[in-house]
């Protein structure tokens, strides 16, 4: 048994009522809420050891040192990477995406081609876009399915000797595919294309092994796993990351500057320019011990049961169409329900406690495969029950009933 | 519950359903086109106005109940009115979803508009009630294709 109860303890926000109701919170692929003990984790750094990190000799600089240096090496442990070189903090996923496509697009040609998919997140189609107009890359897409899964075939068809990276997304944040990342690195080998993997959605909800799954480059978000926002990861192997330019410069990245030359720093310093956001670093550690305390495995399998009956409870409403049906998914569940606007269901199920995204969710170009201007959403974390969807059922009916 | 019903009164809602002068009109002297890139929503005011005086107005588009009624609303109200008294309807529209609106209906169009005072307890949703209305004056004040994009709206 998963004790759910036990656990929403853990979450301040969780006990609240919104306009007079307990508040239903399915908005977790936007962001999670955060443990008290990742609050407070923060709040200690602030109120007992703040200072600059990697500066100072004095005792509250090595304090801060170690915690942001801790931290990273707790992120290194929980991918399974080689050394803690590998591991560059960044401002979230889409810092991280940028920061490669910036970095490996200067050595990339004319011509040169990278492959993403249809449900890719904005963050991961836009920074290669930009390098296309700088560089004039082709950017190929693979299509996808009605039931929203990579077609592998037409992957197979796109990928050649052209091809220098393959850049995507582990599960879709509004279909909740799991892709099958797998098969698509070891394709990608086979031509020697780099890998990039958005693990944004997946880093908490499946086993993550950057060894294993031998990718080049892997990224995701503080605040989507527990966390506090404006810290995430770039896993990068070493070898690569070596070869790659600096990023942005300044501050801990450089060993020494005189007007006439600058040396950089070692990895991962290298890709962290400038004073870090060190109560995030620290608030992420802190968020991946408590998931690896709740324990992960228990995680998906409860996860898994949400998902489960969500999608029959959802499913009994006839005017209801799930959007995003593959096989293999993750707990989130995109829907439309008839022709009413998922804006007008999101303010109509906010006012009985219920929080669910609506819209296009930063992937247009799903929404235009899939024929519609936006979805709502409701996405899941351990923390929620099935009561919670219960509620969620009876409020769309509510939704169709005034829009009879 | 209660707020929901305000903001989704019955004219809203029939409004949502069987909107008035919607669709294109083939041939039109004034034209915007409105964005609120943040939902999606999208609507096309096109008028004809011949000696300051806004003969026809239609829309097209799509967007949520509350942003198809307003704009249905709207062309119910402006048509064969002077386009110096569309733009101080639209003034009078911009107080109602906002706050300083004191619920006194002073004339008919106010009365009409007044269904949109739920809109202000949802901030969030005062955009989608005021696209059509500055798409309408942006048409109104050029005859070239204009954009309404989220950026100048509120
Ligand atoms: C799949 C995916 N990739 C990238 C991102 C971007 O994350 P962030 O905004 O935290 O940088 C998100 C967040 O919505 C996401 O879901």
């Amino acid at each position: 048994m998963f004790r759910v109860n036990e656990i929403r303890k853990d979450f301040p926000v969780l006990s609240q009522s919104v306009h007079g109701k307990p508040l239903i919170y399915l908005d977790n692929a936007a962001t999670t809420q955060k443990p008290l003990k990742v609050i407070e984790a923060m709040n200690e750094y602030y109120r007992e050891y703040n200072s600059n990190i990697h500066r100072g000799v004095h005792k509250l600089s090595q304090l801060s040192t170690t915690a942001y240096e801790n931290a990273r090496s707790v992120v290194k442990e929980y991918i399974s990477a080689s050394s803690t070189e590998e591991i560059i903090f960044t401002r979230g996923a889409t810092e991280a995406i940028n920061l490669v496509a910036a970095t490996l697009g200067k050595s990339l040609n004319e011509g040169d081609e990278v492959i993403i998919s249809h449900m890719e997140h904005h963050a991961n189609i836009v920074p290669w876009q930009m390098i296309r107009q700088e560089k004039g890359i082709i950017l190929k897409v693979i299509p996808i399915n009605d039931d929203g899964e990579i077609i592998f075939e037409e992957y197979e068809k796109l990928i050649s000797s052209k091809t220098k990276v393959v850049s995507i997304v582990h599960i879709s944040n509004t279909l909740g595919t799991i892709n099958p990342i797998e098969q698509i690195i070891s394709k990608a080998k086979e031509f020697n294309a780099l890998t990039l993997i958005d693990a944004s959605q997946s880093i908490h909800h499946s086993h993550i092994d950057v060894k294993k799954l031998d990718c080049d480059f892997l990224v995701f978000s503080g605040h989507k796993i527990y966390a506090p926002t404006g810290i995430g990861v770039l896993y990068g192997k070493k070898k690569i990351l070596d070869k790659l330019p600096p990023y942005q410069t300044g501050g801990d990245m450089i060993r020494s500057v005189t007007f006439e030359k600058t040396l950089f720093n070692d990895l991962p310093y290298k890709f962290e320019a400038g004073t870090p956001n060190i109560a995030g670093a620290i608030g992420l550690a802190e968020a991946l011990n408590y998931i690896r305390s709740i324990g992960l495995d228990a995680i998906i399998d409860y996860e898994k049961e949400l998902l489960n009956y969500a999608t029959e409870k959802l499913s009994e409403i006839t005017e209801l169409r799930i959007i995003g049906t593959a096989k293999s998914k993750a707990a989130v569940v995109s829907f439309v329900l008839r022709d009413i606007h998922p804006h007008d269901i999101g303010t109509m199920v906010d006012m009985d406690g219920v929080a669910i995204r609506t819209g296009h969710h930063c992937t247009e170009p799903l929404m235009r495969r899939f024929n519609v201007p936006a979805t709502s959403r409701a996405s899941f974390s351990f923390y929620n029950t099935t009561d919670e969807i219960n509620v969620l059922h009876n409020s769309l009916i509510k939704v169709i009933n005034m829009f009879k | 519950m209660h707020e929901l019903k305000e903001l989704y009164q019955q004219v809203i809602l029939d409004h949502n359903k069987n909107p008035r002068n919607f669709g294109p009109l083939p041939q039109y002297t004034n034209y915007a086109a409105g964005h609120n890139p943040l939902c999606g929503d999208q609507v096309d005011v096109y008028a004809v106005v011949e000696d300051g005086i806004i003969k026809e107005l239609k829309f097209s588009g799509s967007g949520c109940a509350i942003s198809k009624a307003s704009a249905s609303i709207m062309t119910t109200l402006v048509v064969g009115k002077s386009v110096e008294e569309a733009k101080t309807l639209f003034d009078e529209f911009h107080r109602i979803v906002t706050a300083d609106f004191d619920d006194k209906v002073e004339t008919l169009e106010l009365g009409k508009m007044a269904v949109f005072c739920g809109v202000r307890e949802f901030p969030a949703r005062v955009k989608c009630a005021s696209l059509a209305w500055h798409t309408m004056v942006s048409a109104l004040e050029s005859s070239q294709n204009n954009e309404v994009t989220d950026n100048n709206l509120n």
